[in-house]
Formats: C-alpha cells, structure tokens, sequence
C-alpha cells in the first residue's frame, strides 16, 4: 500500500511562537522547541517525523506563513 | 519517490515580517487574500484600500496596488475607484472599529447604491489598534479596558450584526461569515473570497465577506486561548456561513 509522508520546513525567524500550528495538528506531532529565535520566540519542531503526512494543516493556519510542507508518495 | 510541494508562504506576500501580534488572525486573512488574488491571475489589476486600524500596512504585506484611507471611509474611496476603474478589482479591508463605528455611515450607502465593490471585514469585537476599547460588536458581557465589568446592553447597548443588516440592502449580491482559526474555515474562506471577487468582476453590487477574528492582545489571552474562545463565545452569537 501506498504510504504518503510528510516533510516540513519551518522558518523560524519568521514565527512568533503563538502555537496556533500546534493545535491544527490532527497527529499532534507538533511543539515550540527550547530554543529561541532572535526575538526570542520559542518556535516549532516535528517530535515524530514518521507520523507527518504532510496534510499542510499547520502551514495553512499559520498566521505568519512560517511552514512550507512537502509530500512524498511511498509506494 | 519525487516529492511535491504542498504548501508554501503565498508568492504575493511580501518578505516583510507582519507587525501584528503573535496568533493574530489578521496574517492569516492577509495569506488568504494573496493566494486568492494570485489563483485568479489578479496581481496587477487589483486595488485594496486599507483603513486605520491593525491592518492599516497591509500595503506592506501584499504586493498589488493599495491606497489608505481616511478612518471608517474605505468604502468611500473605494467607490470612487471602481467608478473610474472598473475592469480592476477593487476591495476594501477594515476591522469593525473602521467599518461599524466610525464608517458605519459609509459602509451601508455604498452597499445601498450596489456599488461593485468587495468589503472584507474583520470582527474583532474590540479596538485592537488603540488597547482593546469595546467596539459596536463587542459581544454583551465581554470584559473590555473600557467595560471592565462587561459590556451591559443597558449602558452599551447590544453587539451590532453589521453582516445580517447590510445583507437585506438591494445592492448586496452575497454576504458570507467566515473564520481563519482552523484549516478547514481557511479552505472555506479562500473559496468565499474568490466568489466574492468574481461576484464583483461580474458586476453583481457589493459582496461582504465577514471574517470572525481573534485580538489575543485585546482579550488578553494567548492566541489558542483566543482561538477556543472565537469558538465558544464569538461563533454562537455570529454564526458562520456554510459558504
Ligand atoms: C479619526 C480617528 N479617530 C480615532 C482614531 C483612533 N483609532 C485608531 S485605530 C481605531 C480602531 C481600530 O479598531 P478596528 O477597526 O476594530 O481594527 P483592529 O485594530 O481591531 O484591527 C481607532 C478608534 C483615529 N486613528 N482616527
Ligand atoms: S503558527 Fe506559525 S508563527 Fe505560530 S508557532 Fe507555528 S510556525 Fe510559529
Ligand atoms: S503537515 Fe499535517 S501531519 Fe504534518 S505536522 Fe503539519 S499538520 Fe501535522
Ligand atoms: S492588537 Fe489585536 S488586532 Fe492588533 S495585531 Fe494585535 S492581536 Fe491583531
């Protein structure tokens, strides 16, 4: 069977941490890091890469455009 | 496999940072504008008019022609360029502090005359620009800065449907409700958008496009707080359109 996954690639300088992301998830495989960027935001990372399907949910509800997500078909 | 992009920031968004708040429901509306005037192949044959409020820079943001108006009076202007314009798309965008207060007035006579214009408005329910005052739509017993004990319909008076009222005007061709908070009212909003912007192109009157929007800073909340709250509280009272 075809398994489709997800890859994402997030500008971090762009977000401002709001988690907004976190929450349109349907994997919650999404959370703000420890790190910050330079105006000191904690911004997202991918916990587990192997549930991504790359559905956008989380790009498409950024209000800051931080996400570009990218798909690959596994066959 | 090869692998295909799915989604990237809209090519009509500028690379300047927004100034808004971290969550604020502005940056999406502005990405869904971009894609929706890009999808349609509009880039250079739109003119938005911004109005004085958060969203005052969106000329900042998204790369087509913009002129700012004076506070509450973008339908105003608006008219007047579409009059002289008509084959470029001509919209307005302004929170309801900007439409409902102060250009009220401006608002319901350029709906009236059926101008061809679209009006994107974004429900708040507060002034997020100047600290988070009580606005017209300020939903009754909201706490504002200037209704901390909570909006009271006998001292404020009651939360204004601007949508529902301008929708019974004879020059409104669609009035649709829409909200930026989860994905699937994105993919909703942007196909409201376009019907709204090819209602317009057709010369259908004036389309209303009602966004339902968080001001985390105003409510003082985060922006998931925010957004669970649009859910619960600012829905119920200013229900979304099925399209
Ligand atoms: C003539 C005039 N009156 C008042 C103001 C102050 N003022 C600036 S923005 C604003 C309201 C903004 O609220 P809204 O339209 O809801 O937009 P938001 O900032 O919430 O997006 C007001 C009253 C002004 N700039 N000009
Ligand atoms: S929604 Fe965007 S800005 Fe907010 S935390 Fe996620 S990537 Fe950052
Ligand atoms: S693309 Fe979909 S599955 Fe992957 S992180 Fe974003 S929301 Fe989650
Ligand atoms: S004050 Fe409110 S409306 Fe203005 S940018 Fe901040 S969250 Fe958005």
């Amino acid at each position: 069977m075809a398994k489709i996954k997800g890859r994402l690639e997030i500008d971090k300088e762009r977000c401002k941490g709001c988690a907004v992301c976190l929450t349109a998830c349907p994997f919650s495989i999404l959370e703000l890091g420890r790190e910050v960027n330079s105006k000191g935001y904690n911004y997202p990372r991918v916990v587990d890469l192997e549930r991504c399907t790359g559905c956008a949910s989380c790009a498409t509800v950024c209000p800051d455009s931080c996400i570009t997500v990218y798909r690959t078909k596994q066959l | 496999m090869a692998e295909e992009l799915v989604y990237k920031k809209p090519r009509l968004l500028t690379d300047k940072d927004f100034h808004f708040c971290p969550g604020c429901s502005h940056g999406t509306i502005h990405k869904v504008i971009a894609e929706v005037i890009d999808q349609m192949g509009m880039e250079n044959s739109s003119i938005g008019i911004t109005p004085v409020g958060c969203s005052v820079l969106a000329y900042n943001y998204i790369d087509i022609d913009w002129v700012q108006a004076a506070h509450g009076r973008a339908c105003a202007v608006a008219t007047g360029i579409k009059r002289l314009n008509p084959s470029k798309l001509v919209f307005t965008y302004q929170g309801d502090g900007d439409l409902a207060a102060i250009g009220t007035g401006e608002t319901i006579h350029a709906a009236n005359r059926g101008d061809n214009i679209v009006v994107i408005y974004v429900n708040n329910a507060v002034y997020g620009m100047t600290g988070g005052q009580m606005a017209p739509t300020t939903l009754l017993g909201m706490k504002t800065v200037t209704t901390p004990n909570g909006r009271d319909a006998k001292l404020h008076g009651y939360p204004f449907k601007v949508g529902e009222m301008i929708s019974q005007l004879e020059g409104v061709c669609y009035f649709t409700r829409q909200s930026v908070h989860t994905a699937a009212g994105v993919r909703r909003a942007r196909k409201a958008l376009r019907r709204a912007f090819e209602l317009s192109m057709e010369g259908r009157g004036l389309s209303f496009v009602e966004f339902v929007g968080t001001c985390s800073s105003g409510w003082k909340m985060s922006a998931v707080e925010a957004n669970k709250w649009l859910d619960e509280n600012m829905l119920p009272f200013y229900p979304l359109s099925a399209e």
